[in-house]
Parts: structure tokens; sequence; C-alpha cells
């Protein structure tokens, strides 16, 4: 077995040493600042803190802890409104609101829930593998800090064109690095998203969602509390990866004027993390642990700050105790260091013994920094001289906050007004027959419609056990109890299109898609967390973007009422002055009492009607359709926070109540989309027939296949169920529309006015796009 | 031994109560995954699981041990080839090869172990289209006559999830020609080869029959709603993986075909 070191250095490192004593000292030492991302307000404002220059080691902290990243200092006066647009209902159910590592929900039954969704974009361009499995590793360890045992991953992702040269390389080693991590811990991958667009190209985003499940009393939060008790770091051993990530990567936009920024990446050890995750929850088992905190981003200068803060306001840490990997490391790349699978813990003097038996079993080496103190100070020293000496909520909360300047683009109102109807690119819009079957198989198999598997093949969705539901349909469900059979529903969901014609409106169509896709897998949605990947903040553009999205998400969460629980922001994601489309991620999690009724999105048995549901305007402005012609203008699909919530309803009722056997959200590619998805699901078709809807809703057929008009799904509902399903709709005043039948028999998807479309060939159109392209 | 953190503890269905009797151990490495899952696909048996440790020296009085899936040790120097040298992993050597012959189940990981044992000949390599793969795959049991297939049909085509990153079966001509003569190739796949498996062979036993190690997961097709494709069991075939679980067990109590 691993043998286990716990002594600290011996052998002192000789190195000149940049005390508090020395700084009060030397008041004119110039110091790197600017080079680790420090503006000059920002370094004057350390001093001022202080009352001195800082040290070497201070100033490594100060310049992570404020940077973007970790301190939102651009995004902080707008996130304020999640916290403010919140009813007493939606706080029911809320355990642990936002600022913890993860919030917490309450499922019932001593059952609780926590999860969140992250960024790892920048790390993830320039080193895909590592930067994307790594990704998964900090969001995992966020989760095993409030108590929890992760039980499953997703991961959004939007990358480049998809023929762009450099896609392959970013695909190839992203796929990878979160198949290699994420199949390593155990942990089912059950969901995600995938868009190609060349907005993305220099700037891909790598999102990680993982969730975690606890009984209520397992709770843990990051605070050092009780004087005496110890600090100590344990898992992988500290580095010289990751030094600087969140300053210098994470808040730098790219350009190629400077060198390849490949070591501010952590690797990743995933056998490390497993073996971490298991470890922590024997830690939680034994109530060994007072506080935790996981290290990501700024290391140790986060992990101790952070706790202190929060704890009882003081701590003294010794650093030469720190078990190094690289014995070259000085303090503040110790301080600064990202490296991966480390966990920071404050055990009492009398759990030690056990403390470190259950690290032994593990073999998992550790190392006791010191202990928690009541003097409001975090006192580290090197060999015994005092290196820093600061107030640590100055470090971890009292970063600067910038009311950055945001206006309407002066170019919104042009884009606004180039409807797609009409323009150049809608010439010779699809009407015959066989051009609308050209169409259809146009659009499944277009870069964001093709089928998936050749990513999601790669990640292991079964291990665990306790996978319902999994890609490709609505939302990943996983069973959380064995006996009663509860679980939990997630869906992530985001439209840059929509968000760039109105960053407001596209906001809540994030969030009403995700919200739609829990519902249509029969779960009650109850959280969110959301990802805010955004370019430059000091773009007034841009910070325009990011206000009206905070708002519109914060107003439509509101609206739903389910409540933010957590989540990241992620900026500078552009290339030079281009930046991204505004892709806020937005994750909804639901409950279902019983994860056998779960409602897949395809149907089966034969004879079954088949129903649309919610009304079809010609809303083509932002969609697939548009997408592919090459148009990018005029106004999303009107947002009905209403009438979303009155379609999930009917979709948690008929589930629950055994009405529908299949159900699907209408999203990207409409209708057309749809059905086709609904057909391959289990390679059942389908006859169907518009005309009512093309009636009612005064549209032709193209735009009832076509429209991406919001609070649609279509049904499955078998014969027995029709009546009652029926009443439940017209009790509600939801309309409903009975499109067609499923057919068992015929192998093809049969639309009246559209040449028929053997399933055959539809699934060889939906599947070829990938493999294509990637091999 | 040790305790397995479980959440959502399962409750025994109400499998044959006769089975109840029989322990089965399962190993639980550093870096494995699938042991709460090959313990759950034990009970939804019938059977009794007993967590194993592998720094244990001892296997109690189990009467079949399962090395489950996973990344022993990371699998970074090569699949089990560090889980082999496991203080308990001579027990189980021992056993196995003993007159008692100790029904031994290695899937997956478990498979790559036993091969860097030498219960199993062979040994598993990279898959051929080098990737990660997790699929729903169909198998047809070639051998129904090893302890772990006796509820099985000879020919009988099976469903289970497959999901590896190091997959790729391969043995010298010989072996593979002596496997094929003595009935050891136990498993085939079916319509596809995920791996690229030298003559389809998804999983093979030593001579005696009581060790059998595959690729694929019969531990996860073992419960309605949670195995392969069929979600509400339809036509389907999420329980096709239960097989191996109580041919073991009603050899143990005495009651097999």
């Amino acid at each position: 077995m691993t043998e286990i070191s716990t002594s600290s250095i011996t052998e002192t490192k000789k190195f000149n040493i940049d005390t508090v004593e020395n700084a009060a000292k030397t008041p004119d030492t110039e110091l790197p600042w600017a080079e680790l991302g420090l503006k000059q307000n920002e370094f004057d404002e350390v001093v001022k803190v202080l009352g001195r220059r800082p040290t070497g080691a201070e100033l490594a902290m100060y310049s992570v802890m404020w940077s973007e990243h970790c301190s939102y200092k651009s995004s902080k006066n707008h996130l304020r409104q999640f916290g403010e647009k919140v009813t007493d209902e939606m706080k029911k159910d809320m355990l642990v609101g936002i600022g913890e590592n993860a919030g917490v929900t309450n499922l019932g039954d001593g059952w609780a829930v926590t999860f969140k969704i992250e960024s790892h974009n920048s790390p993830s361009f320039v080193e895909p593998y590592q930067g994307a499995a790594t990704g998964i590793g900090g969001i995992v360890r966020d989760i095993i800090s409030m108590g929890a045992r992760p039980v499953a991953v997703m991961d959004p992702l939007r990358f480049g064109a998809i023929d762009h040269p450099d896609t392959a390389r970013v695909i190839h080693g992203a796929v990878a690095g979160i198949g290699g991590y994420g199949n390593s811990l155990g942990l089912p991958n059950i969901g995600g998203e995938m868009v190609f667009d060349s907005v993305y190209q220099g700037n891909p985003l790598v999102n990680a969602l993982a969730v975690g499940v606890m009984r209520h009393e397992d709770i843990r939060l990051a605070n050092a509390s009780g004087k005496g008790n110890k600090v100590v770091l344990f898992g992988a051993r500290t580095g010289g990866d990751g030094i600087g990530g969140a300053s210098v990567l994470a808040s730098e936009s790219f350009d190629d004027t400077k060198p390849s920024k490949r070591p501010a990446v952590q690797v990743g050890d995933p056998f490390a993390e497993k073996v971490l995750i298991e470890c922590c929850l024997e830690l939680f088992k034994g109530s060994l642990v007072e506080g935790i905190q996981d290290l990501g981003a700024a290391g140790i200068s986060c992990a101790t700050s952070e706790l202190a803060s929060n704890g009882d306001g003081g701590m003294e840490v010794e650093l030469t105790s720190v078990l190094l990997r690289d014995p070259t490391l000085t303090p503040g790349e110790i301080l600064m260091s990202e490296s991966q699978e480390r966990m920071m813990a404050v055990v009492t003097p009398e759990n030690v013994a056990a403390f470190e038996a259950v690290m032994d079993k593990w073999a998992v080496e550790y190392s006791w920094l010191g202990e928690v103190t009541d003097t409001g100070r975090l006192i580290i020293t090197w060999d015994g001289e005092v290196i820093v000496d600061v107030d640590p909520r100055t470090v971890a909360h009292d970063g600067p906050v910038y009311d950055r300047p945001y206006a309407r683009p002066e170019w919104q109102d042009a884009v606004q007004a180039d409807a797609f109807t009409g323009s150049v690119q809608d010439t010779g819009r699809p009407s015959a027959p066989a051009e609308l079957a050209a169409a259809v198989t146009e659009l499944i198999s277009s870069p964001n419609m093709c089928d998936k598997s050749w990513i999601t093949d790669q990640y292991d969705r079964y291990v665990g056990g306790n996978t319902a539901m999994a890609f490709p349909d609505d939302a990943g469900v996983v069973r959380v109890d064995e006996e009663t059979r509860l679980g939990v529903a997630l869906a992530t969901d985001a439209n840059g299109r929509y968000t760039y014609l109105d960053p407001y409106h596209g906001a809540q169509l994030a969030l009403a898609e995700a919200y739609r896709n829990v519902a249509t897998s029969g779960a009650v949605p109850m959280a969110v967390s959301d990802c805010l990947n955004f370019g430059s903040p000091e773009d007034p553009d841009v910070m325009w973007q990011l206000a009206e999205a905070i708002r519109g998400l914060s107003d439509a969460c509101m609206e739903l009422g389910i409540p933010v629980t957590g989540g990241n922001v992620s900026l500078y994601n552009q290339t030079g002055t281009t930046p991204i489309h505004p892709s806020p991620v937005v994750a909804v999690l639901g409950k279902l009492d019983d994860v056998a009724r779960r409602t897949p999105s395809g149907w089966r048995e034969d004879g079954q009607a088949i129903y649309l549901l919610g009304t079809t305007a010609a809303e083509l402005d932002g969609s697939e359709w548009s997408n592919l012609r090459g148009h990018l203008g005029g106004l999303p699909p009107k947002v009905d926070l209403a009438a979303e919530r009155a379609l999930g309803e009917i979709l948690i009722n008929a589930s629950r109540d055994g009405m529908v056997d299949s159900a699907h959200d209408l999203s990207e590619g409409g209708l057309a989309a749809a059905l086709v998805e609904s057909s391959l699901r289990y390679g059942v078709g389908a006859r169907i027939a518009l005309q009512d809807v093309m009636d009612r809703d005064g549209v032709d057929l193209f735009t009832a296949l076509f429209s991406e008009s919001q609070g649609r799904a279509i049904v499955g509902v078998p014969r027995s169920e029709e009546v009652r399903f029926t009443d439940m709709c017209t009790a509600r005043g939801f309309v409903h529309t009975r499109i067609g039948v499923v057919d068992a028999d015929s192998g093809k998807l049969e639309i009246n006015g559209v040449e028929a479309l053997p399933l055959d060939a539809l699934r060889e159109a939906h599947e070829a796009t990938l493999p294509k392209y990637f091999g | 031994m040790t305790e397995l953190p479980l959440i959502g503890e399962a409750v025994a269905v109400a499998a044959s109560p006769r089975l109840a009797g029989a322990k089965i151990g399962v190993v639980t490495f550093p870096g494995t995954l699938d042991d709460r899952d090959a313990a759950r696909a034990v009970r939804l048996a019938g059977g009794t699981p007993v967590p194993l440790w592998h720094a244990d020296t001892a296997l109690g009085d189990v009467d079949a041990v399962i090395i489950p899936g996973g990344f022993s040790y990371g699998d970074y120097l090569r699949a089990g080839a560090i889980a082999r040298f496991a203080p308990l992993m001579s027990k189980v050597i021992d056993a196995a090869n003993s007159d008692a012959k100790l029904p031994v189940l290695g899937i997956c990981n478990g498979f790559q172990i036993l091969t860097e044992s030498h219960l199993l000949p062979g040994s598993m390599i990279k898959n051929d289209h080098l990737k990660f793969m997790c699929r729903d795959q169909v198998l047809r049991v070639e051998n129904s006559n090893t302890d772990w297939t006796l509820d099985y049909a000879e020919g009988q085509e099976i469903t289970v999830p497959l999901k590896n990153q190091d997959g790729q079966y391969i043995a010298d001509e010989k072996t593979l020609d002596a496997l094929e003569a003595e009935g050891r190739v136990v498993f085939r796949y079916v319509g596809f080869n995920p791996n690229g498996s030298r003559r389809d062979i998804a999983g093979i036993s030593n001579a005696a029959g009581n060790v059998v190690g595959l690729m694929p997961h019969p531990e996860h097709a073992v419960e309605l709603g949670f195995g392969p494709e069929s979600l509400d069991g339809i036509g389907g075939s999420d329980t096709d993986g239960l097989g191996f679980f109580t041919s073991v067990l009603n050899k143990i109590v005495g009651a097999n075909k």
C-alpha cells in the first residue's frame, strides 16, 4: 500500500521570503500586480485594506480571489436579483441557498438534493481533454463539499462550426476528457446539450453539472468554527498546475499575441477523485469533520479565506506543511496552485485519530496545516515567519464590486427588425411534399439537430444502477431511494441565438425550455442553477446582455415559482472584440415521487393517439431552420410563462396518473424535429395530419412543422386514456389537438402533405452527421 | 471488512427465500465503480451480498465472489495489473483453484483482473476504435454449463450494457483455438463487435467452469426500468442479466435444473 507521509517538510526551502514584517519596512518595493491580473485601483484598495503593501503571498491571494472568476465583481450587483426576487413559497424547500458550494433542496422523506452547474470554458479551449476533465472534477467536489454523494453529471457543450478544422481538436479532447474523468468516478452522465456555431470557434463552452443526494442530517457547510479545531489538507499533493488559472485564464480573452497558456490548465487524476469521494462520505458518515471546503479556483487561498471568514473568523496555517508534488514551488505559488483532487477540512482534536484512520484506509495523503482561532485574522506562516496576515473577509467577500456601464447596443434595433420571413435567405421556402420531406431530412441531419450518440456513447450512463432515463430523452432521471423510488429529473438548456436577439426573453426561453423538459419527463420542477456564459463585461453591449439576461431569468424564476440555488458566471468569452452569443445555460431540477412513472420521449404502441399541446404561431426568427439558411435576426419566440406552467401541470399529472406513454417537448427544430425524434426513439412510425392545427392557428404546413413557438409538446396517449386526458386539458383550458396515431407496422413517419419519410432513411441521415466529421 | 457507503439501500426483493442463505462476496478496490450495482444484482436475484475489501486477508464464509467493474487504482498502468496483487486476490486465486472450486465472476475490470491473475487466459487491450463505448450489447450464450450460466439456454441471445475503454479481448491463436475446442468461449458478441475482440469473444471461463470473466455488465440488466432500452419493460431485455446471479445462487443451494 501507499505509504502515508504526514510529517511536515523537515528541510525548509530557502526562499527570499517576503514577510509581513518586511513588507511594512519596504513600502516601495515593486510588485507584479498587473501580471497577476489586478488593476491599479484594485491594488490600491489592497494597500488600503492592509494599511501597508501586501507581501508576495498576500498579493497572490488577493489577485486570485479578486479575479472576475472568484469575486463576481462585474456581475454581483445584478446577481443579487436571484436572491431578492424570491417568495416564501419558493423558499419553502430551499435548505441551503446561493453562496455555499452548491444549493440544497428538500426532496421530502428526509432526503435532500444538491446540484450546480459551472463553466470550464477557457481551459477546455487551451487543453480540451484536461480542461473538460477537471471541469467535471471541480463540480463534483462542490457537491461532495455539501455532504452529498454525487449521483450523476451532465454536460452542456457549445463548439465552433462543425466543419472548422479546429472543432475536431476541441470536441475530441473535451468529450474524451468528460468521459475519461466522469466514467472513472462511477457517475452516470445522463444528459446535456451539443450546439455548433461559429461564434464559439475561439471560445467553446464546456459547462458541467453535477447532482448529489444526502440525508438532511448530512448537510455540511464550508466554515471553520471552534477555536483549537485542526485544519487539514487532504487528497492529491499540491503541484505547479493551474497556477493563476482563475485570474489569468478565466478573466482574460484570448488573442494570438500572447504566449500559450497551457501551464495554467490543471491536470486531473480521476482515480484520486474517486477515492476522495468515498473517503469524504466515510468522514461524513462518522461525523468526523466540522467544516469542509473543496479546493478549486484559487486553491488554498480560496479554501483558507472562505473557511475562516464563514466561521469564527480566524485561522493559522503553516504553509511548509503542505505536501508538494514539486518542491520548488514558492509560497505564493502554493497559495495559488489549482492542483485538482484536494479538500480542506476542520476537525476537532478528539476526531483527529479517527480522521487519520479513514485517510489510511483509503490511502489518501493528508497534512495538518494549523488550527482555527478567534482572532479574526487569517495568518499564514512559512517556517514560522508570518507571510500573510489578513482579515479573511477582505479576501473572500470584500473584493471589488463594479457597476459596469451598460447600454442597449446600437445594432440591436436593426437586428430585431431583420425578420427571417421575407428575407433574402427565405427565398424558395419548401412547400411541395417532396420539398418538405427534404427539408425535414435536412433539419434532422444538421449539426445541431443530428443524433448525438457519437458523444453520449463515450459516457457511462448505467453506472450506479439508478439511471431511469438519460439522453436522448428530454430529461435525465436518477432514482434516489430504491425503496420508495423517489427520484430527480434534470435538464439543461440555452439558446444563444434567441438570447442574442433579445437577452431578456432569450434567458427566459432557456429557463422555459429546461422547465418544460423536466415537466415532460413527469417531474415537478423545483430549483434552478445557471451558468451565465458571456463576453467581456468591459464592453457595454455585452454588459447590457448580461444585465438583461439576469433580469429576465430572475423575473421568470419568480413567475414559475422556482428559485435559483446556485451557479456560476463565465465572462470574457470573446475573441478579440467579438463576443460569443450571450449563452445563459439554465439547469432545472425536478422531483419524481416514483421514477417508474417517468415519461420517455418516444412512442411504442400501435394505435395510440398523438396530441399536440399548445398553439403554433409563425415564429421562425432565430430558429434552427433560419440558422440552416444562414439568417439570424428578428425576435425570438414569445415567452408565455403562464402557459408553460399550465403545460407543465398537464404533463406532470398525465405522467402521474398514467394518461400518457410518451411525451416530447417542442423546442429547436419545432414539430418536425419532435416528430422525427419521437419516431426514431424506438423505431416506431406514425401517421400525422396537421390540417386542424393549420386551420386553427392560421399557419401553413411549413410553419406548422418548423416554427419554434414555445409552450408546446407532443404526447402519445393510450386509447383507454384519451377521454380522461382530453377532459383534463379542456378543464384546464389548454389547447390540444389530436394530430395522428402511432403506426407500428409502417416503418414510416407519414405527415399529410409531406412525402412519406421511411424511418430507416431518417435514422441514417440523423446518425451520419457526427461520425462524418469526427470519425 | 468494510461497509460500503450505500445511498438508498435497496430492500430485498421477494425472490426465492431459499436462496437468501447463499453469500456472494463483492470485492471493492480503490477505484472500483460497479460494486454497489453487483451487490444490488445479488440481492435482486435473492442472494445475500457480502462486501469484501481489497486489503482483507480472508474471504470469510462467502460461497462465491464477484469482482466488479471500475478502474482499480485508476488503471493507469494496465487494466487490472495492480489490483491483481491485492492481498484478497491471492485468497480468491487459491479458492478458485482449490478442490472446492469457488465460483468467481469478473465483470469488465474484474475480467481484466482475472486475466492479470492468470485465472483466465488472454488479455484486454484498448478498443480498436480507441474510444470509450457505452451501448446495449447483444450476446450469445455459447456455454450454459458454467457456474454463472446454468440458468441460460445454450445459444440464447441476451442484451446487457457494455461500457469500457479497454475491452478488446486478445490471445494467441493457439489459446483461442483451445478455448473454442474446450467450450470455454462463454459469450460472443452478436451483430456488432464493439471493440475488435478476437473471434467476437465477450467472455470466457476456466476449464472447470467456476471462473467466468466478461466485458459486458450483466449487473446492469437486472431490474425493470434500469436496464437496456426497454424503459417500461415492453418487449424488454431489462433483466436479461439476472440469470448470471440466479445461476450461481441455485448452484450454491444445490437446486439447479
